[in-house]
């Protein structure tokens, strides 16, 4: 990796999963061919992204340009501290998603499987767009690319219900995004005359706050795969997908890219200083909360498995958003952070939320009593991925939660302090459970069923991601120096 | 020759159409004609680049000085009009052969040609002149070849179309006629450039509102402006494919421009914009052409009378940079001409193609047809998002353009306007992109081939343009702009 | 006085009205183009009668002659009388078609077929 340049390095992670779209669409006739045309390029581009890592530790400032469309208005990337740690989590997962891909759409007979690599792979390239982007224009293009090449992933079942889901995913999405995020950015380019993320925000001095008032309320929502509400709709819209979609897409790329956006204009657009000035950001922070605890109380209610599970992650994407508009720099940190442990946790879920359903075709939350008897792996990687969740010790979550409370204390916000106290005795509640009843005995007279795990590459998948959630318990020194440094 | 091009880029396809009916054969016409456009397109980038280098090109037809004799006049403003005109009509010709094997008779290929010269002589006309009756009469020329072209259809239904357009076109024409003559009485000339000098000494008088007021609706007339708009989807629905592909990325184009040159350098600015409450007026029915079209878009399946609406809420946003009556605002009216002449080009192409093989573009019977056409519907998809204007196309330049002219006016419902308009569109070409892709091929798809190479290559001209142009926009963005400057610069 | 005088684009507005009433309401083709005809020709008069100079003679150079009438609207309305002769024309000829293929020139008959078709 030594001989090849940073910048050569960055343009590659966009450049090879496109390269694998071309190869998964080339070889398509033989399965085996094709998911090592994934395999591969998903571990070259791990390799870049960690080489990319070592560069940026070094502190050597990496900046491509591609082309100049008008003046300050550029494709263009740059290495940065925030993007890194959204690189890497997506760099990383994605290997482990493709190696449960491959069990788990094989054990369950899907169709057109050489589409859902091959948008698979132009997904993660555009994540990796999203991640470098240098401006807002740049972002902008790959968020809509993200959104594009997900939409034949969420509809990928073909039935009357994926297409519905379908349509409100991509309905939600691209509406918002077009009806008040690109109005925010020509707002914006108005206003500050550059798209650029510049540390400290880039509106000029002076520039009235009812202005930049508007313009945060319009960004908040018009990243709408940052979901809050209420346009989270699209995200249990999306669960008709196939597992592997919504654990690495609606858990982590997707989503985060939203947040991760919001993470973005909030420090390098607005400036903590500027934001805290504005009068909506207060309200938006409350909203935020609310829609911390709604989403909680909903999740609660469903039976689902995944449709559960998806509205704990609206609630844990507004953790992220509440984190921008603290306007601290704890806040900042907690937030980076959380876009890393959320993303390992929530993973870990979906990944044995799709065992489950390959194995014993459960799908609701009612049918799994008893059943860590049969998949005790599973069920245990799921019992670590809820505590991090739920951001109790001794799992990774319990750090970005720690940090996200300080910026609260910092900010003064005894709201958002009591918000997250209720949410996790609410996560306590509708997530804890299903461990805990997947221990009990079964019901009586019942012979033990014997034990029957998931197809073997998604296990090891789903125990990686939960030994990653207690990895990152113990060493989370690299991420939080990542995360701090976003703000200096 | 040098000194010539002006006029020559109008007679060379003027003489060129007689021609073309003595080589009655179908093929010979076609090489024939395919040629002439090329050479006016050689004649039209020599003109362009005359003009960016030594600024306006004048030419005195037959030796008469202006204002006594016809003048030609090339600028900014329609020098690169004049590119587009005969780079869409060379590229629609190489396609054209091709395409009209299937929908136009064989006996009737030659004067299919001849039509399609002459009306390209008339638009080229229009642009290039400096005379306000010339105008018309090219008008006229370019009019009565496009409703013959028109009634070439294979649907019987083209006939009719052909009649409500000849008529609606007709009245447009002669109120124009009465604008020019009203001008006339009151200035005693027909050149342009005098009659901007003249007009002012006479301004205040009612019969100069009156020449204003027909011509204008005239001229809404022929460029289909909400709610003037009744003749234009028949007449791109029913006529044959490539005929709406040329007609639809350059005939409005060419109104739009004559409104303008009429707007800003006849009458000029001060004069249209505080007599006569045009700036609400355009502004009004460009958003209601807009929304309406838009709307009713949705509903279509027939997939030529679907863009013919989009092409008229796209005649909204033009109206709309011009309503701004500012100079950001005439640029990007400007400029989504050339780049709406770009996509609409490439979309109808498309179609073509697609009725190439199918017989028809109903989106009920082309369930998963990207799976057959694979290069006919990418071409569709990129053409697709140009129009919605989606970032690295021409469409988000000319779009980018429009919202910065309203935010700069202050209209900040307008630019949110313009974006809801995108979504609209969204909406409807995905409807397009959905059933052409994610649909399984069902049994109501026709079992075709893609299209063959004649058609795909001037296609994909297009798209590419529409992708280099989005991304390198030094050239058409710095034409618009001098132009833009020009307007506003010279006869404030 | 200062009515009468101006009763030449009385008779072009009124001229004008007929023409565009006929095309509007009428429902056979032929028709509506006799409508066009005559709204057309109405700016014909239009242009021919404010070319004449009260007092003014034939534009022929001749001694002893100084005003002369405007023959540049009588040389510009003989093209547009081309124009919309080739126009009357067409639109005939494109009736003539349609007749063919709908069997009838009635503008409801014609979209009563469409509509069944």
């Amino acid at each position: 990796m030594n001989s090849l340049s940073p910048e050569l390095m960055l343009q590659l992670t966009m450049l090879v999963p496109v390269l694998a779209l071309a190869g998964i669409l080339l070889t398509g006739r033989s399965e085996n061919v094709r998911e090592a045309v994934s395999v591969i390029a998903s571990l070259i581009v791990l390799a870049l992204v960690i080489g990319l890592y070592s560069t940026f530790k070094a502190g050597i400032p990496v900046e491509v340009s591609w082309f100049e469309i008008m003046p300050g208005l550029s494709l263009s990337f740059r290495l940065e501290a925030m993007g890194m740690i959204f690189a890497l989590v997506a760099g990383v997962l994605w290997l482990v998603t493709i190696f449960y891909a491959i069990g788990y759409m094989r054990s369950h007979h899907e169709e057109n499987q050489t589409r859902f690599y091959a948008c698979f792979a132009l997904a993660i390239g555009s994540v990796f767009g999203v991640a470098f982007a240098s401006n807002l224009f740049t972002l902008f293009i790959f968020y809509e690319v993200l959104t594009l090449s997900t939409y034949p992933l969420v509809t990928h079942a073909g039935t009357a219900e994926a297409k519905k889901g379908g349509r409100t995913y991509l309905g939600i999405l691209l509406g918002t995004s077009i009806a008040f995020f690109l109005f925010a950015i020509l707002g914006t380019y108005f206003v500050a005359g550059t798209l650029e993320f510049t540390q400290g925000g880039v509106f000029p001095a002076g520039t009235s706050v009812a202005v930049g008032g508007t313009l945060l309320v319009l960004f908040v929502f018009g990243v709408g795969k940052a979901a809050i509400m209420p346009f989270h709709r699209w995200l249990p819209a999306a669960m008709v997908a196939p597992t592997p979609v919504s654990a690495l897409l609606h858990a982590v790329a997707v989503v985060k890219a939203g947040v991760f956006t919001l993470l973005k204009v909030g420090t390098f657009i607005f400036g903590l200083d500027f934001l805290n000035t504005l009068p909506t950001t207060d309200a938006l922070l409350y909203l935020a909360g609310a829609s911390v605890i709604i989403a909680s109380l909903i999740a609660m209610r469903q039976d689902n498995f995944k449709k559960r599970l998806a509205y704990s992650t609206v609630s844990q994407l507004s953790y992220i958003t509440a984190g921008m508009l603290l306007a601290t720099d704890a806040g900042i940190t907690g937030g980076a952070m959380h876009i890393a442990m959320h993303a390992f946790g929530k993973i870990t879920l979906f990944f044995c939320a799709g065992a489950i359903l390959v194995t014993l075709h459960k799908t609701d939350v009612s049918q799994l009593r008893g059943i860590g008897w049969q998949m005790p792996v599973t069920m245990a990687a799921f019992l670590i991925g809820t505590l991090s969740i739920i951001g109790l010790p001794p799992t990774g979550g319990s750090w970005s939660k720690w940090f996200l409370l300080s910026g609260a204390l910092d900010a003064d916000q005894m709201f958002i302090m009591g918000v997250l106290l209720l949410s996790s005795l609410l996560n306590i509640a509708y997530l804890l459970p299903i461990p805990i009843l997947a221990f009990f005995p079964p019901a009586d007279g019942v012979a033990r069923p014997a034990i029957k795990e998931a197809p073997l590459p998604s296990l090891l998948a789903l125990s990686f991601t939960a030994l990653m959630c207690l990895v990152l318990f113990v060493f989370p020194q690299p991420l939080y120096e990542l995360a701090a440094s976003i703000t200096n | 020759m040098i000194e010539h091009l002006s006029v020559l880029q109008v007679i060379i396809p003027l003489i060129a159409a007689p021609i073309c009916l003595l080589l009655r054969k179908s093929q010979l016409a076609w090489a024939f004609a395919t040629l002439v456009a090329f050479l006016t397109l050689a004649v039209s980038f020599a003109l362009l680049s005359q003009v960016v280098q030594t600024g306006p090109v004048s030419y005195e037809l037959g030796g008469w000085e202006a204002p006594w004799g016809i003048e030609y006049r090339v600028d900014m403003l329609n020098a690169p009009l004049l590119v587009l005109i005969s780079a869409i009509s060379s590229l629609a010709l190489m396609a054209s052969r091709t395409s009209i094997e299937n929908e136009i008779p064989e006996n009737r290929h030659t004067f299919f040609y001849i039509a399609w010269l002459l009306c390209m002589a008339g638009l080229l006309g229009i642009t290039a002149t400096g005379d306000a009756f010339n105008v018309f009469v090219f008008l006229e020329i370019s009019s009565l070849a496009t409703y013959t072209l028109i009634a070439l259809g294979k649907d019987r239904r083209a006939l009719w179309a052909s009649f409500q357009y000849l008529v609606a076109g007709t009245i447009g024409a002669t109120f124009i006629l009465i604008g020019i003559g009203l001008m006339y009485v009151m200035t005693g000339t027909l050149n342009m450039a005098d009659l901007a000098q003249r007009l002012p000494e006479v301004e205040n008088t009612k019969t100069v509102f009156t020449a204003f007021a027909f011509l204008i609706v005239g001229v809404c007339m022929k460029l289909a402006l909400f709610p003037l708009h009744l003749w234009l989807p028949n007449a791109y629905a029913f006529a044959p494919s490539i005929v709406t592909t040329f007609l639809a990325a350059t005939a409005t184009k060419v109104a739009v421009y004559v409104m303008i040159r009429f707007i800003f350098d006849v009458f000029g600015f001060e004069f249209s914009f505080t007599h006569f409450p045009l700036q609400e007026v355009l502004l009004t029915l460009g958003i209601a052409g807009i929304f309406v079209a838009s709307v009713v878009a949705i509903y279509q399946d027939n997939l030529k009378r679907m863009l013919a609406y989009s092409s008229v809420a796209q005649v909204g946003y033009i109206i709309l940079g011009i309503s701004f009556a500012s100079q950001t605002g005439i640029m990007a009216t400007l400029l989504h001409m050339l780049n709406h002449g770009l996509m609409k080009g490439a979309l109808f192409l498309a179609l073509a193609a697609v009725v190439y093989r199918m017989g028809v573009a109903q989106l009920s019977q082309m369930h998963g047809i990207a799976s057959r056409m694979p290069f006919t519907m990418a071409a569709f998809l990129i053409g697709g998002l140009s129009l919605i204007g989606v970032p690295l196309t021409v469409g988000f330049i000319s779009k980018w353009y429009l919202v910065s002219a309203a935010l700069e006016n202050g209209w900040w419902p307008v630019a949110a306007v313009i974006l809801l308009g995108s979504l609209l569109s969204v909406v409807y070409i995905w409807r397009v992109i959905e059933v052409a892709y994610f649909k399984p091929v069902s049994e109501s798809t026709p079992d075709v081939k893609e299209a063959p190479a004649a058609l795909l290559i001037p296609m994909w001209i297009l798209v590419l343009a529409n992708l280099y142009f989005g991304i390198e926009t030094s050239l058409t963005v710095g034409v618009s702009e001098m132009a833009a400057a020009d307007l506003f610069g010279g006869l404030r | 006085m200062e009515f009468l005088g101006l009763f030449n684009y009385w008779v072009v507005i009124v001229l004008m009205m007929i023409g565009f009433y006929i095309v509007i309401c009428s429902n056979n083709l032929i028709k509506k183009l006799i409508g066009l005809t005559i709204f057309q020709t109405s700016v014909f008069i239009m242009y021919i009668s404010m070319g004449k100079i009260t007092g003014g003679t034939a534009p022929v150079l001749a001694d002893g002659i100084t005003l002369y009438s405007n023959p540049l609207t009588h040389v510009l309305i003989l093209t547009a009388i081309v124009v919309g002769i080739a126009t009357t024309a067409l639109g005939l000829a494109i009736v003539v078609r349609i007749h063919e293929s709908y069997g009838t020139v009635e503008e409801d008959e014609i979209h009563a077929k469409d509509k069944q078709a």
